[in-house]
């Protein structure tokens, strides 16, 4: 189990004092500026020999993202958007960071937007969160009164502005570029790439998205080395993660542990067990509700990282929101109500996507009731298929994934339940 | 989805004098000629003054952003928060009904919903107090199941503890936020099982909570007196 000492978010549950000075006296804000004079490019190899993938599903490495960024610039500012529009269901994790250890978030984007040349930096946090909006802008006064941010953050002699601007309610807006259609004041809806944000991104300047928990390690990575962080998890697969566990689990919550952790270690330390014991276990969905469900035998064994989770199991580790689902649970229906929540948030640009999703739940509806055919199980892995990549943005495979998770594992329960409803509805025939 | 403005629509729209001078402001975060940036923090202000947002609302946030009409009215119908029809006069309640409170027991806070508010969303109740509506994901999973009311997250909830909230709210109080089993935030409910050690703040809620206590704006509705407004950057 990670100890204590190697946790960053170390008040992620709020207890210790939020402010400025708590923050202090945990470590953040130590003399930020010998960070940024070590330069960018230290930074940027820094962050790349951390092993840091991106903590907002995709896992793509975070210094090597950064490292697109150009150089010098052509007379366009750059800018750095942090992503914490956290509408994933089952992910609740950002939250904590932004009302409990803002200020890490707040050193982060100094410490980032320095290494990509941008003095700017916006986050877009979910509409939503009203009291977190409040928290964060809280902490971001007291970075600017303090003199940590502005004309001359930390004494660095870089000029960094940091604003905090909110969404309405639009899951897709978590997508990067549907992000920042929405920071330009429009509809949420994807752009096509190429241009790449890094090339053309916020004002058709080059931009950086990034999740807020990417962007909040970073102050820690660099004040105890890149070499401490990569030693946690498996190669490929560095560092430490939050944890959100929701569902049937005695004790859901959400915490900090080391990459790689095994399932089972992970729910008994923390979460108490599952509710009625392991045998109890029917379902797990591992990274949010965008990747396949697996079978709750599979799962008992399995290293909560990307690469087993995508290579062992097929699923993925998302953005680290486990779902559990114990026995009672009618799981059709638990994947009928993610369709749903995907047919309510399709944008509604791409065809396939948009009358797709509606198709694609409509179908899901009469599983649950064993209202349809057996051969239309085929039909609906089919429409799944042609859903999943060919739309814009990431949002069609996300519906597609759950359902494709759900026929992979669960086909027999499928099946009998078609069969149950059918023969009671011979019977009813019988009678009459 | 379709969503389409009310057909009974009020007359006009401005912001309190406080309100609008937080909207100048906030114009200020986006460079010159980006103005529009601003269209979705000024139509939520507009909403949180109103209560639901009106054609003049939008009309008035696109004149001053210097917006083409149409392009607002395709931000306030795109983005769900917008409520285009009138809500509860006390509070608009918002069951989170996505998986993981699903699996916690959303379709019973629904149902108190139907019974104790209206039997369908976006109804307001006989006595014109209240309104409800089913949402997607609010972020709060581990805190399942959840709602939130105005601006906060009652979290951890059974059927019983709603039931009492809805008629709190049905006269007039708004109760606190957070967790209502006992629980600090998204810790274990049994007890801490990491970051054992540490100096403590000796706070009693959370900070949502906190903030939640400190502005007493839960279901109010906001005319600008409520915060301090600290503009610390220079004009983009």
């Amino acid at each position: 189990m990670l100890k204590d000492q190697d946790r960053i978010f170390t008040n992620i549950y709020g207890m210790h004092d939020r402010s400025l000075s708590g923050a202090r006296a945990r470590g953040h804000w130590d003399n930020t500026a010998k960070i940024i004079k070590k330069g960018r490019d230290w930074i940027v190899d820094e962050m790349k020999a951390s092993g840091l993938r991106g903590r907002g599903g995709a896992g793509f490495p975070t210094g090597l993202k950064w490292s697109f960024m150009p150089k010098e610039s052509d007379g366009r500012p750059a800018y750095l958007v942090v992503n914490a529009d956290e509408s994933e269901p089952g992910t609740c994790k950002d939250r904590e960071i932004m009302r409990h250890d803002p200020h890490s978030l707040v050193e982060g984007c100094l410490i980032a937007s320095f290494a990509m040349n941008a003095n700017v930096c916006y986050i877009y946090i979910r509409g939503e969160y009203i009291r977190e909006r409040e928290a964060l802008q809280a902490a971001i006064d007291e970075a600017y009164e303090a003199g940590l941010i502005g004309k001359n953050a930390s004494k660095s002699g870089w000029k960094f502005d940091l604003f905090l601007h909110h969404g309405a309610g639009a899951y897709i807006c978590g997508e990067e570029t549907a992000l920042l259609e929405s920071l330009e004041g429009k509809k949420g809806m994807p752009r096509m790439k190429p241009p790449f944000p890094a090339g053309a991104g916020l004002y058709g300047c080059p931009t950086t998205v990034n999740n807020v928990e990417s962007i909040a390690v970073v102050p820690t990575i660099l004040r105890r080395g890149a070499d401490w962080f990569s030693n946690f998890g498996r190669e490929n697969n560095a560092g430490t993660k939050l944890f959100a566990i929701s569902g049937h689990v005695n004790h859901p919550c959400v915490v900090e542990e080391e990459m790689s952790i095994p399932f089972e270690e992970l729910i008994e330390k923390h979460c108490g067990g599952i509710r009625g014991g392991w045998k109890n276990l029917k379902a797990v969905i591992p990274g949010g509700a965008s990747v396949p469900c697996v079978r709750g035998g599979e799962m008992r064994e399995a290293l909560m990282d990307f690469d087993y989770l995508r290579g062992e199991l097929g699923s993925g580790l998302g953005t680290a929101a486990v779902i559990v689902m114990d026995q009672s649970t009618d799981v059709i229906k638990a994947i009928w109500r993610l369709s749903k929540f995907y047919k309510h948030e399709s944008c509604g640009q791409c065809t396939p996507c948009r009358e797709g999703t509606g198709w694609m739940m409509r179908v899901m509806e009469r599983l649950v009731n064993g209202d349809a055919d057996p051969s239309e199980i085929d039909m609906l892995l089919d429409v799944t298929k042609q859903v999943e990549g060919h739309t814009i943005c990431a949002l069609g495979d996300a519906a597609a994934w759950p359902i494709q998770g759900l026929i992979k594992n669960f086909r027999e329960e499928i099946e009998d339940r078609l069969k149950k409803q059918r023969s009671m509805q011979n019977s009813l025939v019988a009678a009459q | 989805m379709l969503r389409r403005l009310h057909p009974d629509q009020p007359e006009s729209f401005a912001f309190s004098p406080e309100n609008q001078k937080w909207a100048e402001a906030q114009i200020t975060k986006y460079p010159e000629g980006r103005e529009a940036s601003a269209i979705i923090p000024l139509l939520w202000r507009a909403q949180e003054q109103e209560g639901w947002l009106s054609r003049p609302a939008i009309e008035f946030v696109a004149d001053m952003l210097d917006m083409a009409h149409i392009r607002a009215l395709e931000v306030a119908t795109f983005y769900f928060m917008f409520q285009l029809q009138p809500v509860g006069s006390a509070a608009h309640v918002q069951v989170c009904g996505t998986l993981s409170c699903m699996l916690c027991g959303a379709e019973d806070l629904i149902e108190v919903c139907k019974e104790k508010i209206s039997p369908t969303a976006h109804t307001v109740s006989k006595d014109g107090k209240l309104s409800w509506e089913e949402v997607e994901c609010l972020g709060a999973c581990a805190n399942a199941p959840m709602v939130q009311i105005g601006k906060d997250y009652y979290e951890d909830l059974s059927s019983e503890r709603f039931a009492e909230l809805i008629e709190d709210l049905r006269n007039g109080s708004a109760p606190v936020p957070g967790p209502q089993n006992g629980r600090f935030s998204v810790e274990p409910a049994i007890g801490l099982t990491s970051l054992l050690e540490g100096e403590g703040a000796g706070s009693a809620v959370n900070k949502s909570v906190a903030l939640a206590k400190k502005f007493k704006d839960t279901i109010k509705k906001i005319d600008g007196t409520e915060a301090n407004l600290s503009v610390n950057w220079e004009k983009q």
